[in-house]
């Protein structure tokens, strides 16, 4: 392609990225009313100071090598993927290879 | 070992013995209360980690993420009192978790949510309107050198994170996005997070160094699809603002 034509071609990249970029614009002025800011990100958390929790047990026992993940961990079920790779998130595999606890 | 090093080791190590060198005003040696006070160090970490990467202690529960959040705080200790920024090291710490091996998709989970944090925190600046560039001649426009916003990130996923960080963040518009390049921006007061095209990432590399319009983009990739992408999430910045 000579120096011309790329440049033509990325005139008409640039075109079909702005004709997607205006139809988007809309639902991005209804995006700001949802409100998907992070809570509590705004610069000023110093972090959780003294708490009850800290004050109310000493606990220790806490042992992430012997516990075995109980979150949303265990539902997901991802949508198939397009090139067959299989599924994943069950907690199945997770416990054969967790060390007796 | 000093004091000071002794100290700060009984701090984060409840097996260890509290410190001998500790006394209290009266001369005698620490006692419960120091567990009490190294006990509150420990949760105050973990509530950090916690408000950080909310999705992570979703996927592994509480019990579990309070857990590792003590092992993590061990292996890296706060070096700065800003908590906002603490943690920035558990993606790749989790990645070399031989217990969580098994979900091979948390360290991606979790560079999503360092990612947000980092665009969060990020410097402000005006997003580039793309409708600048409509009136450049195509010379123009390809020596043009718009550079990505201070907020903007972009990942690589080879699993499906973002839709698992939807589902798990409360974003159903999400929850079908493939793996692949994920974009992380904030172009004013709000997160914006996308599933990118391929490409994404390599343009936006090549922006930061400089590179101009005609020479950014991936030779193989859909540059309509890239500069859709991102212009509609506000990620870049126009050629020649000052750097932040």
């Amino acid at each position: 392609m000579t120096l011309h034509n790329k440049h033509l071609a990325l005139v008409g990249a640039l075109a079909a990225g702005l004709a997607q970029f205006a139809g988007a614009a809309q639902a991005q002025e209804q995006e700001k009313c949802f409100g998907v800011a992070m809570a509590g990100e705004n610069g000023c958390a110093a972090g959780p100071g003294t708490t009850c929790a800290g004050t109310a047990s000493v606990d220790y026992q806490g042992n992430s090598w012997t516990l075995v993940p109980a979150g949303t961990c265990a539902e997901i079920d991802l949508p198939a993927m397009a090139d067959g790779t299989p599924r994943m998130g069950s907690l199945e595999p997770l416990m054969r290879d967790l060390p007796k606890g | 070992m000093s004091g000071q090093g002794v100290f700060a080791s009984a701090l984060l190590g409840p097996e260890l013995p509290r410190p001998e060198t500790l006394r209290d005003p009266s001369g005698s040696r620490a006692t419960r209360r120091f567990d009490v006070y190294r006990n509150n160090v420990a949760v105050a970490l973990t509530e950090a980690l916690a408000a950080a990467f909310p999705v992570v202690q979703r996927l592994v529960g509480e019990t579990y993420f309070a857990a590792m959040a003590r092992d993590f705080a061990r292996a890296h200790p706060p070096r700065s009192p800003v908590m906002a920024l603490y943690g920035a090291e558990l993606p790749g710490w989790i990645e070399r978790f031989p217990p969580l091996a098994a979900l091979p998709y948390l360290p991606e989970v979790a560079r999503i949510e360092q990612a947000r944090r980092e665009a969060s925190q990020a410097a402000d600046a005006a997003p580039l309107d793309p409708r600048a560039l409509a009136g450049l001649s195509p010379a123009e426009l390809a020596a043009n050198a718009p550079r990505p916003h201070p907020a903007t990130r972009c990942l690589r996923t080879r699993h499906a994170a973002l839709a698992i960080w939807g589902r798990n963040a409360e974003r159903p518009d999400l929850a079908q996005s493939p793996p692949g390049e994920v974009l992380i921006t904030r172009p004013a007061l709000s997160l914006r997070l996308r599933a990118a095209p391929s490409g994404t990432g390599a343009t936006l590399r090549a922006l930061a160094r400089g590179a101009p319009l005609g020479s950014a983009l991936p030779q193989d990739a859909d540059h309509a699809a890239i500069f859709a992408c991102l212009f509609t999430a506000g990620a870049l910045v126009p050629q020649g603002d000052p750097e932040p």
